[in-house]
């Protein structure tokens, strides 16, 4: 090909920047739009009940075996590593306050909230999004059936309401994790490790921790549905909605992580 | 089965479409279209494949708002329509999408009752199981009920498809390339299917297709879909009687490929 032809089609830079301004500014307030429309659908009748505790137990029970094994690890590791650091100012007894602080503040919502938009996310995206591109929103919609309702609704709150739940659940596996190695390493007992571990955490702490889980889990499923919901046609575009449901989410969650802890911080 | 040909009354039009207009950016799809179709009849509406067919047949059931122009659908106008009142009219107008949009998490049974189930909410049981039964009945497909649609064939799909609009007992079918994509024998099953349904259910349908095979078997009247306008519109053997060059070679692609 004549290489001046090729270069026609590239536009200077300036305006590529320009346009992917533009861009960026258009999803904004497409997304803006999208959240306002759910908090006008959401507190509207019907409510769809059921599909909500469908998707709780998509969202919820079935991240478990994942959550569970990723945890754990990340106690058992978290210890192992912190240990020789400790170990130099003969501090290994503070152990159970700095893991209890770690898990609580950071972790288990971090790992819980980038493993549910891994999972989660990209699930939603991909479903959605098929069901985008082979019509079957199209069909809800003209059997009389409000579609954004059913499906995105019920997802939003699924994730909102689940998320929470699962960092609790997170904290809880990985504390079990860090407990093990404690015990084998320093021969602590399980009252006196706990004991610890509820004495470093404040009230402040559980209160930071839920609402930024809270954040999160409606973080993911706004973006999951999102992605899914406004997906472009073909097989393609099911395939780039997943995935862009996970960089966007993850990019969020941790933009939020940021600003919640800063402001967190101030309170402290 | 052969289709005996409907009397058409003229004085009684269901749909009724004025001087509609629809872009998408810089693309002028439909430019001025007039259509009226009557109560009981099926219309099929030919194009080749780009021209707007799906688009005229979304605009009719409100998936899509109009730029200009009006669409009138069993007294309504469709583009003023709150979001409650179209949902009332959407009970009476079923659509029938080209790839089926089976619901493919549900199973046969469910995606049929899935309308019935959230239209209806103080149905009882065994009334749901009985339309569900009868309407695939009508399709003559009761022994998938329990089968997912990605263990269905293509032309099981659209039959499936064609049942769960009727579950609604709508007043217009609006089929979008009910034979596209399936084989001549399957082609043939789907026509009398078409023709069935609106014998047993009264229905007034559109049929967009660009399968003159499909055209001649379903249709009462044929209108054509030329440059975004219906230039011409009546029997099959009127519309293929026509001398314009556009219609010729669409009548020759047709029966020489
Ligand atoms: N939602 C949409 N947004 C943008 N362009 C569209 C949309 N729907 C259809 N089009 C365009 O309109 C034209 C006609 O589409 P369609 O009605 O599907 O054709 P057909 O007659 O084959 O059914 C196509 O060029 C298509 O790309
Ligand atoms: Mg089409």
């Amino acid at each position: 090909m004549d290489p001046n032809t090729e270069n026609q089609n590239i536009p200077p830079a300036k305006h590529v920047i320009s346009r992917t301004l533009d861009d960026f500014f258009f999803t904004v307030y497409h997304v803006y739009q999208f959240v306002l429309r759910f908090f006008k659908e959401v507190f509207l009748p019907p409510y769809e009940f059921k599909e909500i505790i469908h998707q709780c137990y998509e969202v919820g029970f079935k991240s478990l075996p994942l959550i569970s094994l990723t945890g754990f690890i990340t106690g058992v590791v978290f210890t192992n590593q912190s240990r020789p650091s400790l170990a130099n100012f003969g501090a290994t007894s503070w152990l159970p306050s700095l893991i209890s602080i770690a898990i609580v503040r950071a972790l288990a919502p971090l790992v819980t909230a980038l493993i549910a938009a891994g999972k989660v996310g990209s699930n939603m995206g991909a479903e959605l999004g098929s069901m985008k591109v082979t019509e079957q929103i199209d069909a809800m919609e003209v059997s009389a059936t409000n579609p954004f309702k059913y499906l995105v609704v019920s997802r939003i709150l699924a994730t909102t309401f689940m998320i929470p739940l699962l960092v609790m659940y997170t904290a809880f596996v990985a504390l079990m994790g860090a407990f093990l190695s404690v015990h084998s390493n320093e021969q602590t007992s399980f009252a006196m490790f706990f004991s610890q571990v509820f004495d470093s955490l404040s009230f402040l702490d559980l209160f930071s921790t839920s609402f930024k889980s809270t954040v999160f889990g409606f973080t993911i499923g706004v973006v999951g549905c999102y992605c899914g919901y406004n997906s472009s046609k073909g097989t393609e575009g099911v395939g780039k909605a997943a995935n862009a449901a996970v960089v966007a989410a993850m990019f969020l969650i941790f933009v939020e992580e940021i600003v919640i802890v800063a402001i967190v911080n101030a309170f402290r | 089965m052969l289709k005996t040909k409907k009397a058409i009354d003229k004085n009684n039009s269901v749909i009724s479409i004025r001087g509609l207009q629809k872009a998408f950016g810089d693309l002028h799809i439909l430019r001025g279209v007039d259509l009226d179709v009557y109560q009981g009849e099926n219309l099929v509406v030919l194009g080749r494949s780009g021209t707007g067919k799906s688009v005229l047949i979304k605009i009719i059931s409100g998936l899509l708002l109009p730029d200009e122009g009006q669409v009138n659908v069993l007294g309504e106008e469709v583009a003023l329509l709150k979001s409650r009142e179209l949902m009332a009219l959407r009970l009476k107008v079923g659509f029938s999408f080209q790839n089926s949009a089976l619901y493919d998490s549900m199973t046969v049974r469910q995606n049929l009752e899935f309308p019935l189930v959230r239209n209806s909410r103080n149905l009882k049981r065994s009334q749901i199981n009985d339309e569900v039964e009868s309407v695939l009945d009508a399709v003559g497909l009761s022994q998938t009920i329990e089968q997912m649609p990605s263990e269905l064939s293509g032309g099981q799909r659209k039959r499936i498809g064609i049942a769960r609009t009727l579950i609604l007992r709508p007043e217009i079918m609006l089929y979008d390339e009910p034979t596209a994509g399936l084989d001549p024998i399957t082609c043939i099953e789907i026509n009398s299917l078409i023709n069935e349904v609106q014998e047993k259910y009264k229905t007034t349908s559109i049929i967009i297709t660009h399968d003159l095979t499909c055209a001649k078997e379903t249709g009462d009247r044929i209108a054509m879909l030329l440059d975004g306008q219906f230039a011409i519109q009546g029997t099959f053997d009127e519309v293929f009687a026509s001398d314009d060059a556009r219609v010729q070679s669409f009548y020759n692609y047709n029966f020489t490929q």
